[in-house]
């Protein structure tokens, strides 16, 4: 039992901070605690320090809207955040989707479903180009294009202030990552995760690859959401960057510990 | 052409084109949620709230308002509830808004799509300054137009006398009673919705809606003559001109009739 626990600690981790800062911003709303209120596009963290997505912001610009200091002073502590422990810790550690996708993909290969022969196979840049087409309906709209249809807001906002019909759109993308897709949301359309993918690229903290220690066992290839950051594993010690999301697995699963979390400085990693 | 190239070429331009196919699909869908999602509808907001138009561009969606509003009257829309998704809004039939003094949801958002500065006068919060409504009676329904007397409305309004007032006119059905009329003055209705909330009708008779459909605009073309400085409105708007005219042409065209032969030889006889 103990070694279950160790072996998922990073999963049972994540799961807990995700389901404590649902909690925390449900109290928030009904019953009036003060450690974080509103959600993820824009919070006060004990009535002060203001946090704001960077995305939606940049959206509300497109968008025409007129920027405060406030959400500035928000966006400007989210990247400083970002800068220190990488943009996309956010999907791993903090999107509630993170949670659907990752059930589906557990399933899925639970399922077998994951037959290469039939697979659909999707580009991972498509994000990329859903943040362009956000940015142009934003401003053709005159509305954060995809604040309107993000289903982390819907997911969280759901949770927190009530879901309506909402549940529906979360259904719909457990059942494509399940049978249409791996990881088909999270890690190919959702531009939130290409965003942060790209302003936490020269972030410190990073998961780290030891390839003296590396047995070839190919176990992290099984469980990485985002195995394309793992071209280099197992012929080069490296940082793990790019779209890394920083959730563990690797750590957890490698047989031989040839993965561990660790501080890059920016020398080493212009060199790597 | 260089040949051994030519199907790797045509791999890449064709899952190119896969790609534009997709992205199309997904962009008409997308757009078509979007533009559906501006469609003019009646929703009101809290106090403070900019134009809608501007409002649901500048809200970022946080929630925070909400959570601030002490009588958990405004609620936050889902997309089942044709409101731009996500933002705030309160229906005063169910609950109206209790225009606190401090006013906590405007105070709090990050983004002044709720502006606390058209709620502030002489650098105090002022509530009474909110506009989230007008309050606008069905004289059909409305049991007082009815001649019953009924006063609920008037009770509710926290700007009773103001923002409601009580008209008294003779009853000629029955020609010994009155009516006792409410009448809604724009200048004070702040679009609270107590009145809405009050009303004993099964329909409420009197609403609220919002600015945007219940505000008229008198428009610039006509002039209030008894109002101060609003006739010298119209000297500031003219412009100075001249017009040349002809003799002939300052004269209008009956003058003109008899003097065929002027005419035919061009001539301009006095």
């Amino acid at each position: 039992m103990n070694n279950f626990l160790y072996r998922h600690r990073f999963l049972l981790s994540r799961r807990i901070v995700q389901i404590a800062l649902l909690t925390i911003y449900f109290g928030g709303n009904v019953y009036g605690w003060t450690v974080l209120q509103g959600n993820l596009s824009s919070a006060l963290v004990f009535g002060f320090i203001p946090l704001s997505d960077p995305f939606a912001t940049l959206q509300m610009f497109f968008a025409g809207a007129v920027i405060t200091t406030d959400i500035l002073m928000g966006v400007a502590v989210v990247l400083f955040v970002y800068s220190v422990i990488g943009g996309r810790f956010f999907c791993s550690w903090v999107c509630p989707v993170n949670i659907i996708t990752e059930t589906a993909a557990w399933l899925r290969r639970k399922l077998n479903l994951t037959d290469k022969k039939k697979r659909v196979s999707f580009s991972r840049n498509i994000r990329y180009w859903v943040i362009v087409i956000s940015l142009g309906l934003s401003f053709f709209f005159s509305l954060a294009a995809f604040e309107m249809i993000s289903p982390i807001g819907i997911a969280f906002r759901g949770v927190v202030f009530g879901f309506g019909m909402g549940w529906l759109f979360l259904v719909a993308i457990f059942l494509f990552d399940l049978f249409s897709q791996s990881y088909g949301w999270c890690g190919h359309i959702c531009p939130l995760g290409g965003f942060n993918t790209l302003i936490g690229r020269y972030s410190i903290v990073k998961v780290v690859h030891d390839s003296d220690k590396c047995v070839h066992a190919l176990e992290c290839f099984k469980v990485c959401p985002e195995v394309e950051v793992l071209a280099k594993v197992g012929r080069e010690s490296v940082p793990i960057s790019g779209a890394c999301i920083k959730c563990g697995r690797c750590i957890e699963g490698c047989p031989s510990d040839a993965f561990k979390v660790s501080i890059v400085n920016m020398a080493s990693m212009v060199k790597g | 052409m260089d040949i051994p190239n030519s199907k790797e070429r045509r791999d890449f331009l064709q899952n190119m084109m896969k790609g534009v196919g997709y992205g199309a699909l997904g962009i008409i869908a997308w757009s078509s949620y979007l533009s559906q999602s501006q469609a003019r509808n009646l929703t009101l907001r809290p106090p403070g709230a900019i134009f809608e138009k501007d409002f649901v561009r500048t809200c970022i969606r946080c929630g925070m308002c909400v959570e601030a509003c002490p009588f958990d009257i405004l609620k936050l829309s889902t997309i089942s509830d044709q409101i731009s998704i996500g933002t705030p809004y309160f229906t005063p039939r169910t609950e109206a808004c209790r225009l606190c003094p401090d006013i906590p949801c405007a105070s709090i958002c990050p983004t002044q799509a709720l502006d606390l500065k058209s709620l502030t006068k002489e650098n105090k919060l002022s509530i009474t300054s909110a506009r989230m409504g007008l309050a606008t009676i069905n004289t059909k329904t409305c049991l007082a137009y009815l001649g019953l007397q009924c006063t609920m409305c008037i009770r509710a309004c926290p700007l009773a006398d103001e923002a409601i007032f009580l008209r008294s006119e003779r009853n000629p059905r029955t020609d010994m009673h009155a009516f006792l009329k409410p009448v809604v003055n724009p200048d004070f209705c702040t679009g609270c919705g107590m009145c809405e909330h009050a009303c004993p009708t099964t329909v409420a008779s009197i609403q609220i809606l919002p600015l945007a459909i219940s505000k008229g605009d008198i428009g610039s073309h006509y002039v209030v003559g008894w109002k101060e400085g609003d006739e010298a409105r119209i000297d500031e708007d003219s412009t100075e001109v001249t017009l040349e005219k002809t003799k002939r042409s300052e004269k209008s065209a009956i003058d003109n009739l008899d003097d065929v032969e002027g005419i035919l030889k061009g001539l301009y006889d006095e």
